[in-house]
């Protein structure tokens, strides 16, 4: 049998490698994407104190610490059963957009851009960031930089340093916004509702008027009928900060909807001997194998998966566009998983006009930051949506607030299972008779980028595509090609 | 003249090092053209063999971040050692372990038996875990050993300078950088930072008193901590006596003590140690003469996790180095 080996895949926070096994006939007849890495955050949250899990867990992800840092302090404000302030509310929640308009904008931008804006097929070497702004000029690149400047400052304000933030408290924040640092805000998001819309316009221009790319995100290669996943807010739309979790089934019927307490009712996890990361599935249907259909407990996360559990958007741009996309694509739920690229352009816009929002709120420059809390901790759970989907972190505490249990399931884990399912779907439909061109290196790509995995650092990297290098053996393990990916 | 060869890998860390190169912004692109970057897996291809075929010293400098955790990890450092004519550990995690480090509180198998099968999510009745080399029905699948102890990158390869910070902050690393290009470096070992403590340079230095004394310490959520004042002064542990100044005090600014995530000064080789010994001096300072036996008791059990909040980044570059392994 022979071996086709993708490693390392190396926009993957640390490394991420995919073997795909070709049958006699030299077709895809199993593929896995390993993680080859842990570093047990769960077990050395064991014996800190609770309120520096906000500034520990940070450093599970540089790239969405934000995620953590606020999943975090929730986790807090449970655990101490504190309500936070409403402006320390506010501001957590201001944060948090900013975060998410910045992350999503420059994973359309550097990552999945490419693939539509150049072209699945272009020559690898232009298939990239720079290949883009060759397409779209280079104002738009400049727009990019000073987009993430301005919305990074936004997160300089609030928590110190953009990568590993430290304002989250039980109850609250540790620094109250000025009214002159709120100018600053209102100029950020303004600049950041602007750009998203650009960025929509792009996406309406270079795919969906083109039949190639809409066949492609319409078609089957890239598609499955999972169950989806998502924060929503009392009126079932899209929340990144708070809410309820919300599932819904393959034909987009809400399976069940829970509060955040309640996780470890509907969610396990499968733990496979071939890698190091876990794989999350509805408990109450089952653990299948990779396998979509109603039958099998496997669900998705993130963009998409947000968008198809909610009944709309709450900011009035991001609405519009929300209709839109699901009235082209012909309904609810949308299946492709090519189609997470559009949600996520839907998503930084309301990300943008919420940060909007709150930055013209009386309140967020309040000097009432903070509730400080007076039970005694013993066990807490806070939820977000990450960008790359839901994030759950629970704590156990003594009665001096030290860590005796931590459980996280962390976004990307959530999607683990569908990731691997995407990418043999694609390896099995593109590889045929032992027939591995160069193309199909950047169709596999696609099945994975889609989700934005969270070890993707990938997102907000120069100069944006992914390297891979591909060795086909033959049934005697000899090397008879090698096929890489020029820059 | 050709451009001098740069790389950029990364170990066991978390991206936000890739992130702090990226939030140069227009900088990054003064940087890549002044050098030829051969190596930067987040960003460009990947080719290890490429590497290999490279001299000895023929990369003028790699940034490695991260700490070494895994045997894929060793052999990737040490192969860049080889080829490489300067090394400089970026980031606390290369630095000093960083928070991967505090790992070393553990083993491998203490860690597996909580990810993998004590969690109270985990579903797995026939305790399966991750194994370095498996069978599955197709065929083989392979996986990289991890190691029970995570260790610096000094403890794995010899280092010629350090970026410390968790990320090292955009002005030190451009300083870095112009210092390489121009070949104005310092002596063999040094960190690119300034050898001041943090408190020299933090901006609440005016309201530290000339004698601190803590008469009873705070957690950080039984007082509304007070924006300008020291934080020492307010009960609370702030690590600034026993860290190393250059971060820009970003944590301080946002109103939250430091962890200490530069490492110490050259002078202390253990910062955990130095914390310490900071707060044992100031602790009780008033009065302690007077305090009975129960009141110190109290007042040292004020201080909870000392291991984890002296040593947060540095337990594996500590004379600790780890929990000793029954």
């Amino acid at each position: 049998m022979k071996k086709i080996t993708i490693d390392p895949i190396t926009r993957l926070e640390g490394h991420g490698k995919i073997e795909i096994f070709l049958d006699d006939a030299g077709n895809c007849e199993r593929a896995y994407l390993q993680v080859p890495e842990l570093r047990g955050f769960e077990k050395f949250a064991e014996g800190r104190a609770a309120e520096e899990m906000p500034r520990i867990t940070t450093m599970i992800c540089g790239v969405c610490p934000t995620a953590h840092h606020i999943a975090a302090t929730k986790a807090l404000d449970d655990l101490f059963k504190v309500e936070p302030t409403s402006a320390a509310k506010k501001i957590r929640e201001l944060m948090y957009n900013a975060f998410f308009a910045e992350d999503h904008i420059l994973h359309f931008v550097f990552l999945g851009g490419p693939d539509f804006v150049v072209g699945p097929q272009a020559p690898a070497a232009e298939r990239n960031v720079l290949g883009v702004i060759g397409k779209v000029g280079l104002e738009v690149g400049g727009k990019v930089i000073e987009m993430r400047k301005r919305l990074r400052n936004v997160l300089r304000i609030i928590g110190g340093k953009p990568i590993q933030p430290s304002c989250g408290l039980p109850g609250g924040v540790s620094k109250q916004i000025t009214e002159e640092e709120r100018k600053i805000v209102i100029d950020a998001g303004e600049y950041a509702v602007e750009f998203c819309k650009f960025a929509l316009t792009l996406f309406d221009d270079v795919v969906l008027k083109n039949k190639e790319y809409v066949d492609l995100v319409t078609g089957d290669v890239y598609s499955h009928k999972t169950y989806y996943m998502g924060l929503v807010d009392d009126n079932n739309r899209v929340n990144f900060y708070d809410g309820q979790i919300r599932v819904v089934d393959p034909s987009g019927k809400e399976y069940v909807k829970f509060k955040p307490q309640d996780y470890l009712q509907h969610i396990r996890e499968h733990v496979e001997p071939w890698s190091y990361v876990k794989f999350s599935y509805l408990k109450n249907v089952g653990w299948k194998g990779f396998a979509d259909g109603k039958e099998s407990g496997v669900y998705r996360v993130a963009p998409l998966a947000r968008l198809n559990v909610a009944d709309g958007m709450a900011t009035p741009l991001a609405q519009k566009a929300y209709e839109r996309m699901y009235e082209i694509l012909g309904g609810k739920p949308v299946h492709s998983t090519l189609a997470f690229h559009w949600a996520r352009l839907i998503e930084a816009l309301f990300a943008a006009e919420r940060t909007l929002e709150l930055a013209h709120d009386p309140e967020i420059t309040s000097a009432d930051i903070v509730n400080l809390p007076t039970e005694t901790p013993k066990e807490g759970v806070g939820v977000v949506e990450a960008p790359r989907g839901t994030l759950i972190h629970h704590y156990q505490t003594d009665e001096r607030g030290i860590i005796t249990k931590a459980n996280l399931i962390v976004a990307t884990q959530n999607n683990s299972a569908a990731i691997n399912m995407s990418i043999e779907k694609a390896a099995r439909s593109l590889i045929k008779k032992g027939n591995v061109p160069d193309g199909i290196l950047n169709m596999v790509e696609m099945a994975f980028r889609a989700y934005d995995p969270c070890h993707a650092c990938a997102t907000h990297s120069l100069p944006g595509r992914m390297p891979l290098e591909v060795n086909v053996y033959d049934a005697k393990g000899e090397l008879v090609r090698r096929l890489e990916t020029k820059e | 003249m050709a451009k001098p060869k740069v790389a950029f890998y990364w170990c066991a860390s978390c991206g936000g090092c890739e992130e702090a190169v990226v939030d140069l912004n227009e900088d990054i692109l003064k940087v890549a053209d002044a050098v030829d970057i051969v190596l930067w897996p987040v960003a460009l291809d990947f080719k290890r063999k490429d590497i290999e075929a490279l001299g000895d010293g023929e990369i003028a400098v790699s940034f490695i971040n991260g700490a070494v955790r895994t045997e894929e990890q060793e052999e990737m450092v040490k192969l860049l050692r080889a080829k490489s004519a300067l090394v400089i550990a970026f980031g606390a995690c290369a630095h000093l372990g960083g928070i991967p480090g505090l790992g070393n509180f553990w083993t491998r198998d203490t860690i597996f038996q909580r990810v993998y099968k004590e969690v109270p999510t985990v579903d797995n009745p026939e305790g399966v875990i991750p194994q370095e080399k498996m069978k599955v029905d197709v065929g083989e699948l392979t996986l990289p050993e991890f190691y029970d102890t995570v260790k610096t990158l000094a403890q794995t390869i010899s280092v010629d300078y350090y970026l410390p910070g968790c990320p090292p902050p955009p002005d030190l690393i451009m300083k870095a950088v112009t210092a390489i290009l121009k070949g104005e470096l310092p002596e063999k070992g040094a960190v690119l930072a300034p050898d001041k403590a943090l408190c020299d340079t933090c901006p609440r230095v005016k309201t530290k008193p000339e004698k601190l004394s803590i008469a009873e310490i705070k957690r950080l959520w039984q007082i509304k901590i007070d924006p300008e004042k020291c934080f020492l002064e307010q009960g609370l542990i702030c690590l600034g006596p026993a860290t190393r100044s250059g971060c820009g005090e970003t944590c301080i600014k946002a109103n939250q003590p430091c962890r200490g995530c530069f490492g110490p000064v050259d002078r202390v080789v253990d910062q955990g140690a130095k914390g310490l010994s900071m707060i044992a001096s100031i602790l009780g300072l008033e009065g302690e003469e007077k305090m009975t036996e129960g009141e110190v008791k109290r007042l040292v059990d004020g201080l909870v996790d000392p291991a984890g909040t002296f040593y947060r980044f540095s337990l594996a570059a500590s004379l600790l180095r780890r929990r000793r392994i029954e």
